[in-house]
C-alpha cells in the first residue's frame, strides 16, 4: 500500500496542477462554474459502446468476513458473509469492473447528473462496492446500519473527507477532480472498502453479475476505454463509435493477472524522478544546479537521528 | 561573485517557479534553508515524511506532499491556514516526537518555513484554505454538561477507538491504521497534556468537530448540520473528554510519599478502599534507547505510584493505561505491523507472538548514604541493584537482583503479596511486602524516614515489548513517612507556654519598674492608677 501510494502521491500534484490550468480556481465544494446545461453535442447522432468483461481460469475463494467485533452487523447474516473482491458469476462473467471511457472526450463539457447516487453502509459493507460519478456531482453516503460508521476517503487529487455516521443518515459529497479510483474505508470496521471513480463526463459504468456493461449515446469518434478491477488491474482499448451503430468491446481478465501485490488506483510513476515537468520542486533545484540528493550531508539539528 | 550570481538566479527561479499566494520575497529560500536544516531529518527532503530519521518513529512524520494536516482551524478535509501550520510549529505535537519551534527559530524563519512547506503541495494553489470555522463559545464545565457529554460520547460510538472510559482501548483499535498504512493507535483520552493538537476543551472541540486528517478520526460537523446533536452538545462531549484528564498537567515530584498507616492497614488488594484518599504521583516513562537492541515507539509513557505502610509492611498501587491485556489475540496482527515498521531491528530479529504485559521495579541493594545511585539501566557490576518483576502471564512476583539489563539472577527472598486487575485500558497492580530483607545481602531493606531510591520498566506486549525494548525512568525516592513523635505534639505546648511565661514576666517588670520610678518622683496616682 504505502509503496505505490508514495508512487501515486508524486503524480497525484503533477496531474492535479494539470487539471487546475485546465479548470481554473473551482472551488472544490461549489457548483463548477461554466457548466453546460446541455449536452454538447447533437444525440441524435450518437452511437453506443456496450460489452462485457469475462474471468478466466480458477477465481480465489471468497474470503469469509469475521464481523465479530460488530455483533449488530453479524447477525444481520445466516451464513458467515465473505469478501467477495473477484465476483465471477455463470460462465466466468466478471461483475464490480469499473469502465469508462478515458480518452477522446476532453474537448467537451456534459451536465451534471443530478439525481444523487446512493452509497449505503448495509451490514457493515458497502453497497455498492465499485461507484461511478462525475466531477462535482453529487453522492450520497448512507446509513442503513444505525452504528457508526466513518467514511475515509483518501483520495490522491482530490480532498479528503473523513466523516463520522453513528445514526441512521444520509450525508452529501462531492469529489472535484477526475480520479479514478478512490478509495473509501470505515476505519471502525477494517473490511470495509468502497471505491469510487471520478470521471469528467457520465461515459462510466460498472460491470453487472452478468459482465456487462453500457457506454452508450456517445458521440461518434474514436475512444480509449478502461477497464479496471480493484484487484486484477486496468486494460484499455480503442473503440470507434458511429452513429446509429453498437460497438461491441469484451474485456478479458485472468487469474495470472492476481498476481497484483497492491490494489492499483493510477499508473505508477518513479518517486525517484524529480524531473517530472509538473514537479514544482524539482524544477527549482534543477535550475539552481542541485539535485536532491546532494542534501544528503546535511542531516543535523537538535532531533536529528538518535 | 559566482555565488551572488548563484544566489540571484535561486531566488529568480523561486519566483518564476513556484510562488505561493501570500509568500514574502525571499521566503521560500529562505523557508528551504531552515527546513533542510532542522527538519529534513525527520520530514525528508522531498517533504514526503521518509527522512532518514522516520523510520524511528510511530507515528511517522507527516508527508507534506498530500497536503493532509491534522491540526487545523477549518473544516474537515481541507487545508490549513497559515496560522494551524505555524501553531502546529511552533507548539509541536505532544505525544508525538515532533517538537515545538517557537524557542528556537525566529519568527520569520517560522513563517518562511510555512511558506516552504505549502510549496509542497500545488492544492494550495489551487483548492486553497477556507477561512476558520466559527466554534462559538466553551461554556462551564457542569455537572450536567458533563453527564450529557457521556451521553453522547455513548451515542456517536466514540468508545469504539477510544475505548468506554478513553483509555484508547476501544475495539477497533487493531485494525486502525493511517493514510499511509502505518499502525495507529486511538489516543488516550485520560493524558490530554499528551493530544498532538492541545488539551484545552477548545482544542478537544475543534479535533471532534473537523476530525484529524490523515488519521482515522473524522469530523462530527455533518452530525450537527443533519440535526442529530447541536453545537451545545459537542461542546458538551468536548467537556467530558476534557474531564476525563487531570485540570492540571501532572507534576514529577521526584519523591514518592509512603504514607504511614495504623498497623495491619496496609492493603494487599488493588480495590481496596483504603487506596482512595491517598495522594497519587506521576512517574512518567520513556523509550529505552540506550541499551541494543533499543525501542523508539514505547506504548507506555505513565505510571501512577500510590504507597501505604504501617512500620512493618510497605504496600505501592502501580497504575498505568495499556490498550490491552497482553497477549490478547485480537491484538497480534498489529503487534505484527508494529514489529515490523519500527526501526531499528538490533539484535536478535523479533518475531511477532504473545508476549506479556509487565512491570518492574528496581531499588538499589543497600540504600545509599549520599546522592550516589546504581546505573539507572539496573545497575552495573559495582553497584548492583534489587528488582520486583510482575508479568501479565505469571502468578506472583518474581525478586531479583541485577548487575545491567543482561545479568539478572533469580532470587529467593521476603514474600511479596501481589494482586493485579485489568479493566477498561488500565493495568492495577498492587505489590505488598516486608521491611525486613530474608537475603540482606541482595534485597534492600526498607526503613522509615529514609529516602529510597526506586525507578520503574514497563512493557505493553501486544505492542511487541520485551527486554530492553520497552518503556524506562529514571530515578525517584519514595519516603516512607515516620511515625508522629510524642514530641511533636508536646515542644510546641512547651514552647507557648514558655512564650506566655516570658511575655508576662517582661509586662510585670516593666510594670515594676514604672511604679519604683513614679514613687520615686512622687506621681502618686499615676502608680494608684496603674496597680488599680
Amino acid at each position: 500500500m504505502q509503496g505505490t501510494r508514495s508512487l501515486i502521491r508524486i503524480g497525484a500534484p503533477a496531474l492535479l496542477l494539470a487539471v487546475a490550468v485546465a479548470c481554473g480556481d473551482d472551488a472544490p465544494d461549489g457548483p463548477p462554474p461554466g457548466t453546460p446545461a446541455e449536452m454538447p453535442f447533437d444525440e441524435g447522432t450518437a452511437g453506443d459502446v456496450q460489452g462485457s468483461v469475462v474471468f478466466e481460469g480458477t477465481p480465489p475463494s471468497p474470503e469469509p468476513l469475521d464481523m465479530a467485533s460488530e455483533p449488530d452487523c453479524a447477525a444481520m447474516y445466516d451464513e458467515t458473509p465473505t469478501r467477495d473482491l473477484i465476483k465471477v458469476s455463470g460462465d466466468g462473467q466478471l461483475g464490480d469492473v469499473f469502465v469508462y471511457v478515458s480518452e477522446g472526450l476532453e474537448d467537451m463539457q456534459f451536465p451534471i447528473p443530478e439525481e444523487g447516487t446512493v452509497i449505503d453502509q448495509q451490514g457493515c459493507r458497502y453497497i455498492p462496492h465499485i461507484t461511478g460519478v462525475m466531477a462535482n456531482q453529487t453522492f450520497v453516503l448512507r446509513n442503513s446500519d444505525g452504528l457508526l460508521h466513518n467514511i475515509n476517503a483518501r483520495p490522491e487529487v482530490n480532498r479528503p473527507f473523513n466523516i463520522s455516521q453513528p445514526v441512521n443518515m444520509d450525508t452529501e459529497r462531492t469529489f472535484a477532480q477526475p480520479e479514478v479510483m478512490i478509495p473509501l474505508r470505515c476505519d471502525v470496521h477494517g473490511w470495509m472498502i468502497s471505491y469510487v471513480g471520478v470521471v469528467a463526463h457520465p461515459y462510466h459504468s460498472v460491470s453487472g453479475d452478468d459482465g456487462s456493461f453500457d457506454l452508450s449515446t456517445l458521440p461518434p469518434g474514436e475512444y480509449v476505454v478502461t477497464a479496471w478491477h480493484s484487484q486484477l488491474g486496468t486494460q484499455e482499448q480503442t473503440v470507434t463509435v458511429e452513429t446509429g451503430e453498437v460497438a461491441e468491446i469484451a474485456f478479458t481478465f485472468d487469474e495470472g493477472m492476481l498476481a497484483h501485490a497492491d490494489v492499483p488506483m493510477a499508473d505508477p510513476i518513479d518517486p525517484h524522478d524529480h524531473h517530472h515537468p509538473l514537479d514544482v520542486r524539482a524544477r527549482r533545484l534543477a535550475q539552481d544546479g542541485h539535485g536532491t540528493h546532494e542534501h544528503g550531508g546535511h542531516v543535523a539539528g537538535p532531533m536529528g537521528p538518535r | 561573485m559566482r555565488v551572488h550570481t548563484a544566489m540571484t538566479t535561486l531566488a529568480l527561479a523561486a519566483v518564476f517557479v513556484a510562488w505561493p499566494a501570500g509568500a514574502q520575497d525571499g521566503d521560500l529560500a529562505r523557508g528551504q534553508e531552515v527546513y533542510d536544516r532542522w527538519c529534513a531529518s525527520c520530514h525528508g527532503f522531498d517533504g514526503a515524511g521518509e527522512g532518514p530519521a522516520a523510520a524511528y518513529m510511530l507515528p511517522r512524520p507527516r508527508d507534506f506532499t498530500g497536503g493532509l494536516y491534522q491540526i487545523r482551524t477549518t473544516t474537515g478535509g481541507e487545508l490549513p491556514t497559515d496560522d494551524d501550520i505555524l501553531h502546529v510549529i511552533d507548539e509541536g505535537m505532544p505525544g508525538t516526537t515532533m517538537p515545538g519551534w517557537q524557542d528556537q527559530l525566529s519568527r520569520a524563519d517560522r513563517r518562511a518555513l510555512v511558506a516552504y512547506l505549502k510549496s509542497f503541495y500545488p492544492g494550495f494553489e489551487t483548492f486553497g484554505a477556507p477561512e476558520p470555522v466559527s466554534i462559538g463559545r466553551a461554556g462551564r464545565a457542569s455537572e450536567d454538561r458533563l453527564a450529557e457529554g457521556r451521553m453522547f460520547y455513548d451515542s456517536i460510538e466514540c468508545w469504539q477507538c477510544h475505548g468506554g472510559l478513553g483509555r484508547g482501548d476501544g475495539s477497533s483499535g487493531p485494525t486502525l491504521e493511517d493514510d499511509w498504512g502505518y499502525p495507529i493507535r486511538a489516543a488516550d483520552l485520560t493524558q490530554n497534556w499528551r493530544f498532538s493538537g492541545g488539551g484545552s476543551v477548545e482544542d478537544i472541540y475543534r479535533r471532534i468537530l473537523t476530525g484529524m486528517d490523515g488519521t482515522p478520526m473524522p469530523a462530527h460537523a455533518d452530525l450537527i448540520d443533519a440535526g442529530f446533536m447541536d453545537e451545545e452538545q459537542l461542546w458538551s462531549v468536548a467537556h467530558y473528554v476534557r474531564s476525563l484528564s487531570p485540570e492540571r498537567v501532572p507534576r514529577v515530584r521526584e519523591v514518592v510519599r509512603v504514607e504511614r498507616r495504623e498497623p495491619g492497614e496496609v492493603p494487599s488488594t488493588v480495590h481496596d478502599e483504603r487506596w482512595e484518599d491517598v495522594d497519587s504521583f506521576y512517574i512518567p516513562l520513556v523509550a529505552q534507547i540506550i541499551i541494543e537492541p533499543r525501542w523508539f515507539d514505547p506504548s507506555v509513557n505513565t505510571v501512577w505510584v500510590q504507597g501505604i505502610h504501617d512500620g512493618e509492611e510497605l504496600a505501592l498501587r502501580l497504575s498505568w493505561s495499556d490498550r490491552t491485556r497482553s497477549p490478547d489475540p485480537e491484538w497480534s496482527d498489529f503487534q505484527a505491523r508494529v514489529i515490523d515498521v519500527m526501526e531499528p531491528k538490533e539484535g536478535d530479529p523479533v518475531e511477532p507472538g504473545p508476549l506479556p504485559d509487565g512491570i518492574t521495579l528496581q531499588f538499589p541493594t543497600n540504600i545509599p548514604d549520599g546522592t550516589e545511585r546504581p546505573y539507572f539501566l539496573m545497575g552495573d557490576s559495582r553497584n548492583p541493584v534489587y528488582l520486583w518483576q510482575w508479568r501479565s502471564d505469571q502468578e506472583g512476583v518474581e525478586a531479583a537482583t541485577a548487575q545491567g539489563m543482561r545479568e539478572i539472577q533469580p532470587l529467593s527472598g521476603r514474600t511479596i503479596d501481589v494482586d493485579a486487575h485489568w479493566e477498561d485500558g488500565l493495568w492495577q497492580v498492587v505489590l505488598r511486602a516486608p521491611f525486613t530483607a530474608e537475603d540482606p545481602r541482595n534485597e534492600v531493606e526498607f526503613e522509615v524516614g529514609r529516602p529510597i531510591p526506586i525507578a520503574f520498566y514497563a512493557w505493553d506486549g501486544d505492542h511487541g515489548e520485551e527486554g530492553t525494548r520497552g518503556s524506562i525512568g529514571s530515578w525517584y525516592f519514595i519516603h516512607l513517612e515516620e511515625e508522629t513523635p510524642a514530641a511533636v505534639y508536646v515542644a510546641p505546648l512547651v514552647a507557648g507556654l514558655f512564650t506566655v511565661g516570658l511575655g508576662l514576666f517582661v509586662i510585670a517588670r516593666a510594670q515594676r519598674r514604672e511604679r519604683l520610678s513614679s514613687e520615686a518622683n512622687g506621681h502618686e496616682e499615676v502608680s494608684t492608677t496603674t496597680t488599680a
